[in-house]
């Protein structure tokens, strides 16, 4: 008996030096590489002296990221996004926390019907969205306004922040809330002091979801908007279609530099919360 | 065993008094879920009705789906496109899950963060980046023609080459996440146990370890599926009008010759098989677990 388990400890420790392993490292070492140089490569390319996207060569020059900074309305997209997105976040926010509570405490049939209607944005394609939304923002005279596509997109995240909150909400016994109301909170009480601390992370994890779903959705964007709202996807859109315009690589090279540093720092606090909940 | 609170008739259906006692959990369940109903469901709901009544009532567009050639060559395009993505990308996806669930914690975080970055960089910036690498004058090109490998240009966007790197770039991470997630689920001795007892490593894989991740496999596989059925972006940048898929086939309809009836009956039955779809991924993994959980 023990000569057998020895015998797979053995197998466990020798398997992982095993060539097969080897082989496997390789290739999935290969795909990994697949994933991440080609986008690297718009980091030299970002700094290329020349009108047209090109290998910088010799000469190195920053005037691809003046155009960001310039009149080209680079910067009224980046604001037409933020707005967008910050008031899509919000509202998803809102709205799918307020369910993802509610749907945790009745948790019957008829709540669960509804968070696959809540999740359904999630699931549908988004062209099916933009000939949706064409029609219907059409007809109510949405078409190419700010609240037009904040509610789109505030449909498109809602399934983000449903999911989340509900996540942290799941080792959650709604019991918890009768004992508070029991042990004489008000229902306010019971809300703010111990329903709040439990879903915060999720709300915080959701409306990231929810607003990074805003600044990159461009299916419907380039349906439903024209020229009153331009955001940022619908620009880079263009600036692919009408030349390669290398002002885009010096635009991606800052989105990538930011996506590093944003993971960087989750990975960070992600540490921290474990050797907190850790050292209780 | 006494309680100090009074049990709640929590999974039980909803009845006069418990609405009552729960209005406001009620209210909250029920403002975004009207909010849906008529700002979402409505839409999309007029889309079908749109199919069937435009320009006359009656199944006429989906009969010129079934007949006219040129619909059967983009609905065939996309059918290739996407089972060849599919299949490149579990192949890939399979082993790049396969070794992070073998390897060192340390390395396996460099992985990690490594699929996670590509996957947070936005759509457009990554398939900008791949016609900067394929085309004709892009820095593949240049790197083969320095290096003296070729004399022209090879072309490798504005066909389905192209098409299909980016498709892949974009699905993998789709594919190694839940993936990888199975895998962890997987218990680590089964397959040293079958080798103790007689099994190559080939086959204690074979026998062993596949069977055990086939669901989180169908899940990935059902995954992928549906984000390239429905694609647009990358087929639209990198295909350059040669390559059309039925995404973009359905936004040409709509916005250019305005054949609304063909446009909303196509993107019907699309939202029709990736429902079904989604129907058959629910009995692998959590439906929830989809999309951008990274």
């Amino acid at each position: 008996m023990s000569a057998a388990r020895e015998r797979v400890a053995d197998i466990m420790q020798t398997d992982l030096n095993r060539p097969k392993i080897e082989m496997t490292r390789i290739v999935a070492w290969m795909t990994v590489c697949f994933l991440v140089v080609p986008i690297l490569v718009v980091l030299p390319v970002s700094f290329t002296s020349k009108r047209y996207l090109s290998w910088p060569g010799s000469e190195w020059s920053l005037r691809h990221y003046e155009v960001l900074v310039g009149e080209g309305g680079w910067l009224n997209s980046i604001g037409d996004s933020l707005i967008v997105g910050t008031a899509a976040a919000l509202l998803a926010l809102t709205m799918g926390t307020l369910f993802a509570v509610g749907h945790w405490r009745l948790n019957n049939g008829v709540t669960r019907n509804l968070r696959l209607l809540l999740l359904l944005p999630m699931i549908v394609p988004p062209i099916v969205h933009a000939v949706a939304f064409y029609q219907a923002w059409a007809v109510i005279d949405l078409l190419d306004t700010y609240p037009g596509l904040i509610l789109v997109h505030t449909m498109k995240a809602l399934p983000f922040v449903v999911l989340s909150v509900s996540a942290s909400l799941i080792n959650l016994d709604p019991k918890l809330e009768q004992a508070s109301r029991s042990l004489g909170a008000t229902s306010r009480e019971t809300l703010w002091f111990v329903l709040l601390p439990q879903v915060r992370p999720g709300m915080l994890a959701g409306a990231i979801f929810a607003f990074i779903t805003s600044w990159d959705e461009i299916i419907v964007a380039i349906f439903i908007t024209s020229r009153e709202v331009y955001t940022l996807p619908k620009r880079i859109w263009d600036g692919i279609f009408d030349n390669v315009d290398p002002a885009i690589a010096s635009l991606g090279t800052v989105m990538i530099v930011l996506t590093t540093i944003g993971l960087l720092l989750k990975e960070r606090y992600e540490k921290a919360q474990k050797t907190k909940t850790g050292a209780v | 065993m006494p309680t100090l609170v009074e049990t709640a008739p929590a999974v039980s259906g909803p009845s006069p008094s418990m609405f009552r006692k729960n209005g406001a959990y009620w209210f909250m369940v029920l403002l975004p879920a009207v909010f849906l109903a008529t700002l979402y469901l409505a839409p999309v709901i007029s889309v079908m009705v749109r199919s069937v009544t435009e320009p006359v009532l009656g199944l006429g567009n989906y009969a010129v789906i079934l007949e006219n050639r040129a619909i059967q060559n983009v609905l065939g395009k996309t059918f290739y496109i996407c089972t060849v993505t599919t299949g490149l990308t579990l192949f890939f996806g399979y082993i790049t899950a396969y070794a992070m669930s073998q390897v060192s914690p340390r390395e396996q975080r460099w992985m990690f963060f490594l699929v996670i970055l590509s996957f947070w960089i936005s759509v457009l910036i990554r398939t900008f980046a791949w016609i900067a690498v394929l085309q004709p004058r892009g820095l593949l090109n240049e790197a083969l023609i320095w290096l003296g490998l070729i004399d022209q240009p090879l072309r490798m966007v504005r066909n389905d080459f192209g098409v299909i790197v980016g498709m892949v770039h974009y699905m993998l991470p789709y594919a190694i996440l839940p993936l990888f997630a199975n895998m962890q689920t997987i218990d680590r001795s089964l397959v040293p146990a079958a080798r103790a007892l007689g099994a190559s490593a080939r086959r204690a894989f074979f026998t062993v370890f596949l069977p055990l991740s086939l669901p989180g496999l169908a899940g990935a596989a059902i995954l992928v599926l549906i984000f390239s059925s429905g694609f647009y972006i990358t087929p639209a940048l990198l295909g350059g009008g040669k390559v059309v898929m039925v995404a973009e086939y359905i936004s040409v309809q709509m916005s250019e010759t305005l054949k609304w009836g063909l446009a909303t009956s196509l993107a019907t039955c699309l939202m029709l098989v990736v429902l079904a779809l989604t129907i058959a991924m629910s009995r692998f993994m959590d439906v929830g677990s989809a999309g951008k959980s990274g």
